[in-house]
């Protein structure tokens, strides 16, 4: 068993947040983990990609190679189509589609749907929305996170514990906020998949 | 045993304070800044009394690790590849001096530039030195051998190299520690001649380092990160250096690879098992981490004339960083790709912050400097070599840490007037003083920008050595302080900045205009610590 996860997003995003939870929950279930991570120049509002790997069994390398990466998941849409070359053929891209405008040159978001649209599986889900309805657009991550446990071999119940410790420090309100955000994108995904 | 959840360089940190280390000194730098970090944040650090403060540069946190070397304390030292450059002259003669407490330095590589201006391979700078390196292939091995690398370079009598490159940096994996070593007592050298290098004592030291090697070269052959794995199929021998065996091994997971495999993780070379690799098989691949080094190397040492490939014969990239898709297409086998990338996705550079004084500055220099021909910036190294892309196209120059002031100054001298140099806080302390310096005693005509965001800011915003020192260092190296202004850089202050820089370009000689507002990240960061405070009394 083994899920090989593309993180993909705009630096500042936050991406790296979905990966520690979702790591946290991995090696908590005593599965073998390897994630690679863009620190530095990109964090500038670069693209940033993060190799997530997760397996019962040792794992070699820390990138996923082409072809092989089991989900993307990407918190805005023409992130997603970046890293295409590494997803499987049998793969899910899981895509937010709220687009990150941070260059003049951006392209036409409904262009950029079309080529989400045209791979064989996948979930488009509106997680800027999704999170602004149950209180703080700034939960789009956990929103985004719940939509891909359905392709995870990680327990949720775990992934949730890891959302309580990571926001405890912040009040119940703020915990409550984040697990429906998750469990709100985990149900879109289950239905939409 | 419990797994921590580690990045390479985090546990590098972790090992360092597990080790036995009275003290870390570094300059930040992508990829290795972490490792300095992690100490920094560490209770255990704390508790027990390690020294880590960011140090200037790379040269004064090399002299000083050196120095706590010397007290017999063990000690790390850790830079980017490009910080070896700077701290190389103390780092070839420690190689001669030979240390007392250990010690470690670690160069973390960035093969594929992912931040950096170049992607030398610090493999070359130990073998330069002759001192042994440790390449690490995962964050287990990383952990384990800079744990174990101060005995090794207590053993061994010299400073021990620790290479990682980008990738082991900052990936994260399970690793499992080990139990905490004391401190080393104070205590000096028995031969305390040893660093003294007049050239008496130096020629003595050389010869007793050239005796050494042969040590190395055995400590590398006995290495428990060193194995020959015979294979079944003797077409191909392969040679897989650090990380690169994570490469190779990936192809094989459900069965065993048919060819021989020689894992480097520790050099010099072990003659001996390359001899042995050789007589086995027919010919040899090479999988390394930046330049072709072991590739050269191995064709030198190997008796018989067989076929060696990697990236000097063309077999793998000469340049970047190697992947599994990589090594595959190398050994012949097949690869999966994706769905192509549709041509509407673009690039997206990095760009300066929303809000980041940067901007501002760059947009007054600008229109200063608008009525002259273009190619007048020099520049330097940090968030606002940013501003040599659009919208601003402001600068000309990134070379390396400091260069701005002295390349304008030689341009200048040259007779290109006016000539601007534009560098950050952080950087002028590193390298900048000594080029002001040259440029006021030489009375050079020069306008120096100090884009001062009190922070060393593109390597996640370190506290900068220059705080609250610029301008009495400025005055002290000579500038006169009639020309020493300071702006502040605001949307509301742009005909002020534009006028200011008009003003100093008509001077005849060094100004330096300091311009001043806090990394908006860092102040972000400043302000959600206060507010979490406010809320929480007790923390």
């Amino acid at each position: 068993m083994k899920t090989d996860i593309i993180l993909a997003g705009v630096g500042g995003q936050g991406i790296l947040s979905i990966a520690s939870i979702l790591g946290d929950a991995a090696l908590e279930e005593g599965l073998f983990l390897k994630q690679a991570e863009t620190h530095g120049m990109s964090q500038r509002g670069g693209a940033v990609v993060s190799h997530l790997r997760i397996s019962d069994a040792p794992i070699a390398a820390d990138l996923i190679p082409k072809g092989g990466a089991d989900i993307i998941l990407s918190v805005e849409p023409m992130e997603a189509l970046r890293y295409l070359p590494f997803l499987s053929p049998t793969g899910y891209i899981v895509t937010n589609t709220t687009p990150f405008i941070n260059i003049p040159n951006y392209p036409d978001v409904e262009k950029l749907m079309e080529e989400v649209r045209k791979q064989p599986r996948f979930v488009a889900i509106d997680a800027d929305q999704i999170a602004t309805e149950i209180g703080n657009k700034r939960a789009m991550n956990m929103v985004m996170l719940g939509a891909a446990t359905p392709f995870v071999q990680v327990d949720p119940d775990k992934i949730i514990r890891g959302i309580e410790h990571i926001f405890k420090s912040k009040g119940e309100a703020v915990v409550e906020l984040n697990r429906n955000a998750f469990m709100s994108g985990r149900e879109f995904a289950l239905a939409n998949k | 045993m419990k797994q921590n959840l580690y990045l390479g360089v985090e546990a590098i940190g972790q090992a360092a304070i597990d080790g036995g280390i009275s003290g870390v000194y570094a300059y930040p730098g992508t990829p290795s800044t972490e490792i300095t970090e992690f100490i920094q944040d560490s209770k255990q650090a704390a508790e027990k009394g390690i020294r880590s403060k960011w140090s200037a540069n790379e040269k004064t946190a090399y002299e000083a690790a050196l120095g706590m070397s010397y007290a017999g304390k063990r000690s790390i030292v850790c830079m980017k590849h490009v910080g070896l450059n700077v701290a190389a002259d103390a780092f070839m003669n420690s190689a001669i001096t030979g240390i007392n407490g250990g010690l470690i330095v670690t160069v973390a590589d960035d093969p594929s530039m992912h931040s950096s201006q170049n992607e030398q391979d610090s493999r070359f700078y130990a073998k330069f030195a002759m001192i042994p390196i440790l390449e690490p292939s995962n964050q287990q091995e990383a952990y384990d051998m800079v744990y174990n690398g101060f005995s090794l370079s207590e053993e061994l009598g010299v400073p021990v190299m620790v290479r990682i490159t980008t990738r082991l940096a900052h990936s994260r994996a399970g690793v499992i520690r080990k139990a905490e070593k004391e401190t080393n007592p104070l205590k000096l050298s028995q031969q305390p001649s040893q660093f003294v290098l007049l050239p008496a004592i130096a020629r003595q030291r050389y010869k007793g380092l050239l005796k050494k090697q042969k040590d190395f070269e055995e400590a590398s052959f006995t290495s428990e990160y060193n194995f020959l794995k015979k294979g079944t199929d003797k077409t191909l021998g392969i040679i897989a250096c650090g990380i690169t065996i994570n490469y190779l091994n990936e192809h094989y997971k459900t069965k065993e690879c048919p060819y021989t495999i020689l894992k480097i993780s520790q050099y010099p070379l072990p003659e001996k098992m390359l001899h042995e690799i050789e007589k086995e098989c027919e010919e040899v691949l090479v999988l390394e981490e930046g330049y072709p080094l072991v590739e050269e190397a191995v064709k030198g040492i190997f008796n018989k004339h067989i076929k060696v490939s990697g990236r000097l014969s063309g077999t793998l990239p000469r340049d970047g960083e190697l992947n599994a898709d990589l090594v595959a297409a190398a050994l012949g086998l097949e690869t999966l790709e994706g769905a192509t990338v549709p041509e509407l996705v673009v690039n997206r550079p990095p760009a300066l912050c929303q809000g980041c004084g940067h901007q501002d500055m760059y947009k007054a220099l600008n229109e200063a400097a608008d009525k002259y021909s273009k190619g007048r910036v020099f520049s330097d190294i940090g968030c606002y070599t940013l501003g040599a892309l659009p919208p601003y196209q402001s600068i000309y120059s990134c070379v390396d840490m400091g260069a701005s002031i002295t390349m304008a100054k030689g341009a200048a001298d040259a007779g290109l007037v006016p000539s601007f140099a534009v560098i950050g806080d952080s950087t002028f302390t590193h390298s900048g003083i000594t080029g002001l310096l040259d440029a006021v005693n030489d009375n050079s005509n020069i306008v120096v920008v100090i884009s001062d965001n009190e922070s060393v800011s593109m390597t996640g915003g370190q506290e900068s050595s220059a705080l609250g020192k610029i301008e009495s260092i400025c005055e002290g190296v000579g500038v006169d302080p009639k020309h020493i202004r300071m702006l502040v850089p605001m949307k509301k202050y742009h005909e002020l900045m534009v006028s200011t820089i008009e003003e100093e370009i008509a001077y005849e000689g060094v100004s330096v205009i300091i311009f001043r507002r806090e990394c908006i990240q860092a102040a972000a960061k400043r302000l959600r610590a206060e507010k979490k405070i406010k809320q929480n009394p007790k923390l």
